[in-house]
């Protein structure tokens, strides 16, 4: 605990990092180690309580010696990760969410881990497993029951190959290390306006956000820089949890000089000296790489004081890790997590570009956005707009996955037709295509002459395919898990709503679902997406509008009969009952209803 | 006054507000009732609840935090705004364990009043029935945690009014709960006292004092008199700071 609060300060802001990194040296977060940090942060125990039960990877309770986490999208299910984890529990002896009777290990799912490319995966101690397979399975269980350490097992269960499919502007030419800021340095000379020029070239290039919003990046940009507060804040959202999203781990981990690259020019433009990166906590693993160019940036006069020897020029960049909560992908949300706080979405306005982290004025981009704008700096807004369509301009990473005989990242020309992605991608069949992750949009086969832009189909760049043997309604079903586990909880309609939508889905593939609930579904649907706080809400039941449009049959094939149909079993909670008693007869069973 | 005041337009009539309050505190103040619940006057609006929805131009803003604006169209008190906020009550039923009729609250309870004012006449969802214990450790106040809605007026409370802390929010979804800040987590080894604002503060039944819950009998309450809207003017907001 102390080495954590060495490193990281005695600020309130660094409760969370403090909190993860005693957690990575103790494995959990006992009640002493709780009231130390609440002392020397001088935040309440509360408040440390309250904010370690929000984190999914921040446990109060005993964790087993291993900690194994299977990734749960929807990806990771259709590559058979629901019987890895079965067999595995029973090798090991733990149900999924349990420790071991000896503490050896814990087993559980997650939210996607960023590895539907390599589904399905899974995360030990933090490190990723892609690919579990049987084979990879047992072995794993081998390595546990062994006892082997971690750092002994075979190295090549941990490696990751990128699958770059199609590479265009920004992948298949790297950028030299400070090469845009140079050139975002010889804009502001031709002309004479300094950081001016930058923004000037943002806005001229049409830079719309990538994290799916789609904001105009030069806008938010000028608009943070002409506030009268510094020091003013940029923070890159590497917080890529929208399930079937991959692209960032991408770029972090082999285009991380253009990632700084791009964040350092907006720090030029907009007169940053603070810099974070908040990474998502299942990209852990990726921090140490990060670092490690963070201090070459350092060494080679990139970062810090008086950048490529320009007097006043100063910024420097830390990195926050994230402790596994999707809702802090959302910007406001992310801002607060940064501040070592719950990750509740603000109330807006003010704007974060007006008052962002500890209240001053912040610019929050996607690591793709940033990446985007080191090269228009470099090349020109001109040569950007040269791809895409007039009002998406540029290029979109796109992560494909699912039936795809060759998923990966493939990086269009914003306006490619959903067609032409499945076509490259090798897949057949396909009778929906989830564009977007579960918040995004459900694409049927009529649909698929439909592009990828701004103007059609806004993305954040998951493609995830399904072929005619995947069941829609099961795919929504998850998806309504999903976002029942990740509401952060504030507003009622989401709180409450994701519940109740994910308790209805559970109800209708019970057989005991009406017509009647389909109705519910709708009209509770609608609701969220009306009066929901945040875009989690708002987009939370359009995975079921969607497939109850696209694939109403593959929901009314599970109806019972009747218009309406009672959730609570009678003779079901008598389970509890017979169990306790030993008795099965059939007198201690209720007779069917006529 | 010199000037008139700007005004936008709620349910077609024109509202006066004073620059820096929301659409909520302006219609309060003009003694036009919007439904909310995790709004109160002397706190900043939280917009949590989403009960004070209201729809301005097509869209769905939460009039407690929506800045008033000259010329703003307001729709608040319409069958659809209604019907959205009846079931945002009946979600908040469901969510937690609300028994009226035994309860010490009835009558004073503003998400009764709430729900009887918006003609909610059953809870229509499956109850989640969740399993909250009730903290009985303090001599005077008793926390029932089974009918919170989780408004954090007390956690506002406690810490701008009485500077204490003693209430934080903990967890996440429908895991979100309320924690009292102590080292055992019981509220007896808290800093509250029973005259802090955190302890009159609860629009629901979960902070109680202890001894008085029948001192008034039920029928002759806060609303059981009057309906909740027909009392707006008493939560009329205090003026912006600075006015």
């Amino acid at each position: 605990m102390q080495t954590a609060v060495d490193a990281w300060g005695r600020e309130p802001t660094q409760l969370l990092q403090v909190l993860r990194e005693t957690q990575e040296s103790l494995g959990y977060l006992p009640p002493g180690a709780l009231e130390r940090v609440s002392d020397a942060l001088g935040v309440s125990i509360a408040r440390v309580r309250g904010v370690v039960a929000f984190y999914s990877f921040l446990h109060a309770e005993p964790q087993g010696e291993y900690r194994v986490l299977f990734s749960d999208n929807v990806t990771d299910r259709m590559r058979g990760s629901a019987d890895r984890l079965r067999e595995l529990g029973q090798r090991l002896w733990v149900e999924p969410g349990k420790v071991s009777e000896d503490g050896l290990v814990s087993l559980g799912r997650t939210s996607s881990v960023g590895l539907d490319d390599h589904a399905p995966g899974l995360l030990v101690n933090g490190r990723p497993v892609p690919e579990v397979d049987a084979a990879r399975a047992t072995l794993l269980g081998d390595l546990i029951l062994g006892r082997v350490p971690l750092a002994e097992w075979p190295p090549e269960l941990f490696v990751i190959e990128d699958q770059v499919r199609r590479a265009d502007v920004m992948l298949t030419d790297p950028i030299r290390p400070g090469e845009a800021i140079l050139a975002a340095l010889a804009r502001g000379e031709a002309d004479g306006t300094g950081p001016q020029a930058t923004l000037e070239e943002i806005k001229s290039a049409r830079l719309l956000g990538r994290g799916g919003a789609g904001f105009t990046t030069g806008v938010k940009w000028e608009s943070c820089s002409r506030q009268p507060v510094t020091p003013r804040v940029v923070v890159c959202n590497a917080d890529e949890g929208e399930p079937g999203t991959f692209k960032d781990r991408l770029l972090l981990g082999r285009y991380a000089d253009l990632v700084f690259e791009g964040m350092t020019v907006a720090a030029w433009g907009i007169g940053a000296t603070l810099g974070f990166v908040y990474l998502r906590g299942e990209y852990r693993y990726l921090l140490d790489a990060l670092r490690q160019t963070l201090e070459r940036r350092r060494r080679d006069g990139l970062l810090g004081r008086s950048i490529c020897g320009r007097e006043g020029f100063d910024f420097d960049v830390q990195i926050h890790v994230g402790a596994g909560s999707y809702v802090c992908g959302e910007a406001s949300a992310l801002v607060e997590s940064l501040e070592g706080k719950r990750g509740i979405p603000r109330n807006r306005p003010p704007r974060l570009a007006e008052k962002g982290y500890l209240g001053l004025p912040t610019v929050v981009n996607n690591v793709e956005s940033y990446c985007a704008a080191a090269l228009i700096v470099l090349r020109g807004a001109d040569e950007f707009r040269s791809r895409g369509t007039p009002r998406s301009s540029g290029t979109k990473l796109l992560s494909v996955s699912g039936d795809c005989a060759r998923p990966g990242v493939y990086e269009y020309p914003f306006g490619v037709t959903v067609r032409q992605v499945l076509e490259d991608s090798g897949a057949a069949g396909t009778i929906a295509v989830q564009a977007g992750g579960p918040s995004g949009t459900c694409l049927g086969q009529d649909e698929f002459d439909r592009r990828i832009a701004f103007e059609d189909i806004e993305t954040g760049g998951a493609f995830i395919v399904f072929d005619g043997s995947r069941d829609m309604f099961e795919v929504a079903r998850h998806f309504a898990h999903f976002f029942a586990e990740e509401s952060c909880g504030f507003c009622t309609p989401c709180r409450v709503g994701t519940s109740l939508l994910r308790n209805l889905m559970d109800k209708i593939r019970d057989g005991k679902g009406s017509q009647h609930d389909l109705l519910t579904i709708e009209e509770l649907g609608r609701l969220l997406g009306k009066a929901s706080h945040c875009g989690l809400g708002e987009s939370a039941s359009k995975p079921l509008l969607g497939t109850l449009r696209r694939f109403r049959p593959a929901y009314e094939r599970r109806l019972g009969s009747s218009a309406v149909e009672p959730a609570f079993d009678l003779d079901g909670a008598l389970a509890r009952a017979r169990r306790m008693t030993g008795r099965d007869d059939p007198g201690a069973h209720l007779e069917e209803a006529p | 006054m010199s000037e008139p005041r700007p005004t936008f337009q709620l349910d077609g009539t024109e509202c006066p507000f004073t620059p820096g309050q929301t659409v909520l505190q302006a219609a309060l103040a003009a003694g036009r009732h919007i439904p909310h619940l995790c709004y109160h006057p002397e706190f900043k609006p939280h917009g949590s609840c989403k009960l004070c929805t209201v729809k301005v131009g097509g869209w769905h803003a939460t009039s407690c935090t929506l800045p008033a604006k000259e010329g703003l169209v307001v729709e608040s008190d319409t069958e659809e705004v209604n019907a959205e906020r009846r079931m945002l009550v009946q979600l908040l039923f469901v969510e937690g364990n609300h028994f009226c009729p035994s309860c010490e609250k009835s009558g004073n309870c503003k998400l009764q009043a709430t729900a009887y004012e918006l003609g909610m006449t059953s809870p229509r969802f499956d109850h989640f029935f969740p399993d909250r214990p009730v903290d009985a450790s303090h001599p005077d106040l008793l926390l029932d945690f089974n009918r919170c809605i989780l408004c954090e007026l007390c956690v506002r409370a406690s810490a701008e009014v009485d500077g204490k802390q003693v209430f934080a929010l903990a967890g996440r979804g429908m895991g979100k709960h309320l924690v009292v800040n102590s080292p055992s987590g019981l509220l007896r080894d808290s800093a509250i006292a029973a005259s802090d604002k955190a302890a009159e503060v609860c629009p629901v039944g979960v902070i109680l004092r202890k001894r008085v819950g029948f001192s008034t009998p039920v029928g002759q309450r806060r609303f059981d008199e009057r309906p909740i809207s027909a009392q707006a003017a008493e939560y009329a907001p205090r003026p912006p700071q600075g006015d």
